[in-house]
């Protein structure tokens, strides 16, 4: 599968180490439609190839990325300006169980930026508002300036979205939670037994928020998860993003957890 | 309006307690309101009450030289506020100020440890109790520790 060129129209930063482009197909190339979870292999040519999840909304014309620099391609593409041009391969992966959710309640838990692939599933959720229970988003982030596409929380907010934010570290001037996102399961408002469960964030914050609200009552079959690993071909042919008998980029990243459990905290995986 | 019992009784921290210690909450307990900034305790002063957090939101800070003041930890409606009051030398460690309108039972403190001394069947609830709540807080201190959000570089 080729690299499409895909130019860019805006680049912002996020967070002192975040920052996302806006692509859409130079002239030769056609637009595709993706669903919220799903990923894209970028390549920065002449440095190299990275997975970074679709966090644009679906109906909006132009694909949307945040990235962390982590790497030489992420620094490659943080260099990158308006009008210069990116490779794009995809829309690749499993998707957010959007349209499984009428009459459950749903309760999203973003960690850092965990919140970039579950955007496009906020946006969707917020406009099946009616169609579903209890919409509640839980965010935690290290300080109050790591706080993802906070301009949009908010709106949100206005939409019907119950929104809790929490931090790690804060000056006296933030108002909201100050604790590790996991502390705000226990209260949240959502009925266990009819929720559905979406996560994203580092292992370690997947693993103790997915104790929590077993600990509260969600079943394992209501959670889904999206995992992040190695991913190098995207099509399930390399193998370096095995995860037991699974491959991460094909019948991945999102997973129901029950899937997974059996795999989900173990080391060597 | 919920009666004082009913409000004691339905915290989550008094959740499971025998009914035979009721009475002795309620005497030794008030209902108190608290509004935007105000100042619940002081840190150094003497932790003589215990507060159960009914509604609302208070703020645990702490004052850092040359960084202004910190926020160490919220807590909310259902938490249990504080336990200085139970261990010498009954100081406050931080200050706490209600950053929402917030509404709490209040036990006085003394009263508390006096029947913990005296009773063991309710020094033993009690004491369950807030090593509970300990331990909740120290497993959340150590996921700070451990960069919750962190993603391999």
């Amino acid at each position: 599968m080729l690299p499409q060129a895909f130019c860019i129209q805006k680049r912002r930063s996020e967070t002192l180490d975040t920052f996302t482009l806006e692509i859409e197909p130079t002239k030769n190339n056609r637009p595709f439609g993706f669903a919220p979870g799903q990923f894209n292999m970028l390549y920065v040519f002449g440095v190299g190839e990275v997975p970074i999840s679709i966090c644009a909304d679906p109906r909006s014309k132009s694909l949307m990325h945040t990235t962390r620099v982590v790497g030489p391609v992420t620094k490659a593409m943080s260099k990158l300006r308006r009008g210069n041009i990116l490779g794009v391969r995809g829309p690749f992966g499993s998707s957010w169980p959007i349209e499984q959710l009428d009459g459950r309640d749903v309760v999203v838990v973003a960690g850092g930026i965990g919140l970039a692939p579950l955007r496009g599933a906020l946006h969707q959720l917020v406009r099946r508002r009616k169609k579903l229970g209890k919409l509640v988003f839980l965010y935690g982030a290290r300080t109050p300036d790591d706080i993802l596409y906070s301009r949009e929380l908010e709106p949100w907010q206005h939409k019907g979205l119950h929104i809790e934010v929490t931090v790690d570290r804060a000056p006296s001037s933030w108002l909201g939670h100050v604790g590790v996102v996991t502390t705000l399961i226990q209260r949240a408002p959502f009925d266990p037994g009819n929720t559905v469960a979406m996560i994203c964030g580092p292992e370690v914050m997947m693993r103790y928020t997915v104790f929590e609200l077993q600990k509260r009552g969600v079943p394992a079959a209501s959670i889904f998860l999206s995992i992040e690993r190695n991913m190098k071909c995207a099509v399930g042919f390399c193998g370096h993003c095995q995860f037991g008998p699974e491959f991460v980029c094909k019948d991945g990243p999102i997973f129901r957890y029950d899937r997974i459990a059996n795999w989900f905290g173990i080391r060597e995986l | 309006m919920e009666t004082l019992e009913e409000m004691i009784v339905s915290h989550p921290f008094w959740a499971g307690l025998n009914p035979r210690f009721l009475d002795l909450l309620k005497k030794c307990a008030t209902f108190q309101r608290f509004d935007v900034g105000q100042s619940i305790f002081q840190e150094g002063g003497n932790a003589d009450h215990f507060y159960l957090i009914q509604k609302g939101r208070v703020t645990l800070h702490a004052f850092v030289p040359g960084r202004g003041t910190v926020t160490v930890q919220t807590v909310g409606g259902g938490d249990a506020l504080g336990w200085s009051w139970l261990f010498p030398p009954h100081q406050w460690h931080f200050s706490a100020h209600s950053s929402d309108p917030t509404e709490a039972i209040v036990f006085d403190a003394k009263v508390l440890r006096d029947e913990a001394e005296q009773n063991h069947d309710f020094g033993y609830e009690l004491t369950r109790r807030v090593s509970k709540m300990l331990l909740q807080r120290l497993q959340e201190t150590r996921l700070l520790l451990v960069d919750f959000y962190g993603f391999a570089s």
